[in-house]
């Protein structure tokens, strides 16, 4: 039997694993990224290779270690440098004497014949037609109760009246979904999940909002992000991330067979700034902060790895129609390198501002005069 | 008219067509001057902190001919073939220039999308002839014209000289044969890379740089990756390095970089991993705006003067 093992991905770990092990496969489970994951893939890395590459990495010899000799991964059709990190991942890790496969699933658009392959190889049981829509019906289901527990655990924490619940709640939930065996497991999670959620006492008050952008791993992946939304919970902001794995994948697995370009509206929004896709989600992040000032959130964060190339062409772009449309920017490089509490000092910082902004507003909304303000004019 | 070209990035690879092909059209040229301190101090202040230096100095250069020309010519370059395409900065350059640099309104923006070849090539020549209020014959002349300059300036590369830097038909006769690669904004640029090349020349080194092997043979070892690199430049460095470890046509390959480069870090590694499998000399030297003089010389000579005492030692054992 394979042992096969993958990238650990936020919570969506958990449904990789089911769905490999429904495909009969035994799975090693990739451990959560923790700073030593993260230095032994550093150490093995090239310099500039970014975060995303070298968290995977550790991950990599992690799971090589514990007795995977399968890794799977996904590919990608560039100009972003995330498309080749399978090959140069299987040729550090060669060179580092580990013998495995490494299986790299490309999207559907150009490459369907080497996804079929791969998918091929990763099944290794007998299963009918009712077997595969029954396996894909559930995953997909738990992804998106996945993010949904995550989006609502996002809205609810800035408005907590006792610090920490729902961080405790959401691990909760996480915690519920794991334990799903089937479809119908899953419906009535859903609603515990929305019971659990109602149960936390909450204030009541409109919380200041942060549209959080950048490039997904960073984003998706809170060992990543040194748990930047958490932090902004605690803060009392209400922040929203653009991307979640369950619209991520449909847009880039199943839209991509298609032909249809994902995310329409975000690109149609971006191009008059950017006027070229250039790979990795330099766009999208520029088209999500337009939409978020138009919802009339406060302010964005660009997540990106060091030397990120797509991001930084966003990151030149980002302040000028952050600018533009009156919302509040800061961006945020994370390498092996960035500690915690330099990030809680810019954050507070950045959030202060923020408030103090809003509070001028409403104050000129009134039509009062204001005096002395330290922020805008 | 005049119109100014920034010395800076794809520049290098094709001048000869750009600045014939304008000059052919009855434009006046103006390519800005020579990277020196001061454009890089220009760069720096108004590129985003993360950029690589390429991409620093190409604000600088544009800074540089801003208000002295009519259009500043900005290539977006997307595909010149169809296998691969550019660095993400390359495709998104326009944009960064537009939102970084303040008053820029005179760009000629153009569109560089020519997977299909020379027809593709000739009508987008047109349109910006069109955009110039020029002709069509006027158009197919400068054409044909900047082509024929470009071919020749390959031709140069593939007998052996540097013409960027000036450095004449080389002699075979040379103690050691350096493979140096890198792209050409970096090598061909002698004030950032802080003349790499005319520094291996003048230490007696027979310098060959991925414009001086011809495209067949680095053809020869696309198929070599599993997966082919999403960059055109890349690919050629790549292949370049393949082509050097497999005739070991040259003693050791220095390799050229700019600090926090995105695709170099795969580049570098893969070239890295070859190169001690195949038991090649291998040195990266990375640049940044901050890159000093001396660290450089000290390095490029030590590893000249291993190889010179490694060939030494290969013929005693013979």
């Amino acid at each position: 039997m394979r042992k096969v093992s993958f990238p650990y991905v936020g919570n969506a770990t958990i449904t990789f694993k089911k769905l490999m092990n429904a495909f009969g496969n035994e799975v090693v489970l990739p451990r959560r990224p923790t700073e030593e994951t993260l230095s032994l893939g550093t150490k093995y890395s090239p310099e500039f290779a970014c975060l995303p590459f070298k968290i995977v990495l550790g991950t990599y010899i992690e799971a090589l270690e514990a007795g995977a000799d399968t890794l799977v991964s996904t590919g990608g059709v560039g100009p972003c440098r995330a498309g080749l990190y399978t090959t140069l991942h299987e040729k550090i890790l060669k060179s580092l004497g580990y013998e495995f496969e490494m299986i790299t699933l490309e999207p559907p658009g150009r490459h369907l014949k080497e996804l079929i392959a791969s998918i091929k190889k990763l099944v290794n049981k007998r299963l009918s037609f009712a077997d595969y829509y029954r396996i894909i019906r559930f995953a997909w289901k738990e992804l998106q109760l996945l993010d949904k527990a995550e989006k609502l655990s996002h809205k609810i924490r800035p408005l907590e009246v006792k610090k920490g619940e729902t961080t405790k709640t959401y691990r909760k939930c996480a915690e519920l979904i794991a334990q799903a065996r089937d479809y119908k497991d899953l419906l009535e999670i859903e609603r515990e999940i929305e019971l659990l959620y109602e149960r936390i006492e909450k204030k009541d008050y409109d919380p200041l909002k942060i549209g959080i952008v950048g490039e997904i791993y960073v984003v998706i992946e809170p060992a990543a992000n040194l748990e930047i939304e958490e932090m902004l919970g605690d803060l009392g902001v209400y922040a929203e991330r653009s991307m979640f794995l369950a619209s991520y994948t449909f847009y880039n697995a199943v839209m991509d067979l298609l032909r249809m370009p994902g995310e329409r509206d975000v690109k149609k929004l971006a191009s008059p700034y950017f006027k070229e896709m250039c790979g990795g989600h330099g766009r999208e992040s520029v088209g999500n902060a337009i939409l978020f000032a138009k919802r009339g959130f406060d302010g964005v964060i660009q997540l990106s790895p060091f030397t990120c190339i797509p991001e930084i062409v966003a990151k030149s772009i980002l302040p000028k129609v952050c600018a533009k449309y009156d919302i509040g920017f800061l961006s945020v490089t994370l390498d092996e390198q960035t500690g915690k509490e330099g990030l809680r000092t810019r954050i507070e910082a950045f959030v202060d501002l923020l408030a103090a902004k809003r509070k001028h507003k409403e104050a000129n909304k009134k039509g009062d005069v204001v005096y002395g303000a330290l922020f805008g004019n | 008219m005049k119109i100014g070209v920034p010395r800076a990035l794809a520049y290098y690879a094709y001048y000869p067509f750009i600045n014939t092909f304008f000059e052919e059209l009855g434009l006046e040229v103006v390519v800005s001057d020579p990277t020196s301190k001061e454009i890089i101090d220009e760069g720096v202040e108004d590129a985003v902190a993360d950029a690589c230096v390429p991409v620093k100095l190409f604000h600088g250069h544009v800074k540089n001919l801003m208000g002295r020309v009519d259009y500043i010519f900005v290539p977006r370059l997307i595909r010149v073939n169809s296998e691969a395409t550019f660095c993400p900065k390359f495709l998104g350059l326009p944009d960064m220039l537009a939102c970084s640099i303040e008053n820029l309104n005179n760009m000629l923006e153009v569109r560089i999308d020519i997977a299909k070849g020379k027809r593709q090539l000739f009508s987008l020549c047109l349109s910006v002839a069109r955009k110039l209020n020029k002709g069509f014959f006027k158009a197919w002349n400068a054409y044909r014209k900047a082509k024929e300059s470009l071919e020749k300036y390959k031709l140069d590369f593939l007998k052996g000289a540097i013409p960027p830097l000036g450095i004449g038909v080389q002699e075979k006769k040379a103690e050691v044969k350096l493979g140096v690669v890198g792209y050409p904004y970096l090598l061909y640029d002698p004030y950032v890379s802080l003349d790499v090349i005319g520094k291996l020349v003048r230490m007696g080194a027979y310098v060959v740089t991925p414009e001086m092997v011809p495209e067949t043979e680095k053809r020869k070892y696309a198929r070599r990756l599993r997966k082919m690199l999403f960059w055109t430049f890349s690919n050629s460095v790549l292949r370049t390095a393949f082509h050097f470890m497999e005739t070991k046509l040259v003693d050791g390959i220095i390799h050229v970089t700019a600090f926090g480069c995105g695709p170099d870090f795969i580049v570098d590694k893969i070239m890295e991993l070859e190169a001690k499998e195949k038991n090649v000399p291998f040195l990266t030297v990375a640049f940044d705006e901050h890159t000093g003089q001396e660290g450089v010389n000290t390095r490029l000579e030590a590893f000249v003067d291993m190889l010179k005492r490694r060939k030494v030692k290969e013929a005693i054992v013979v």
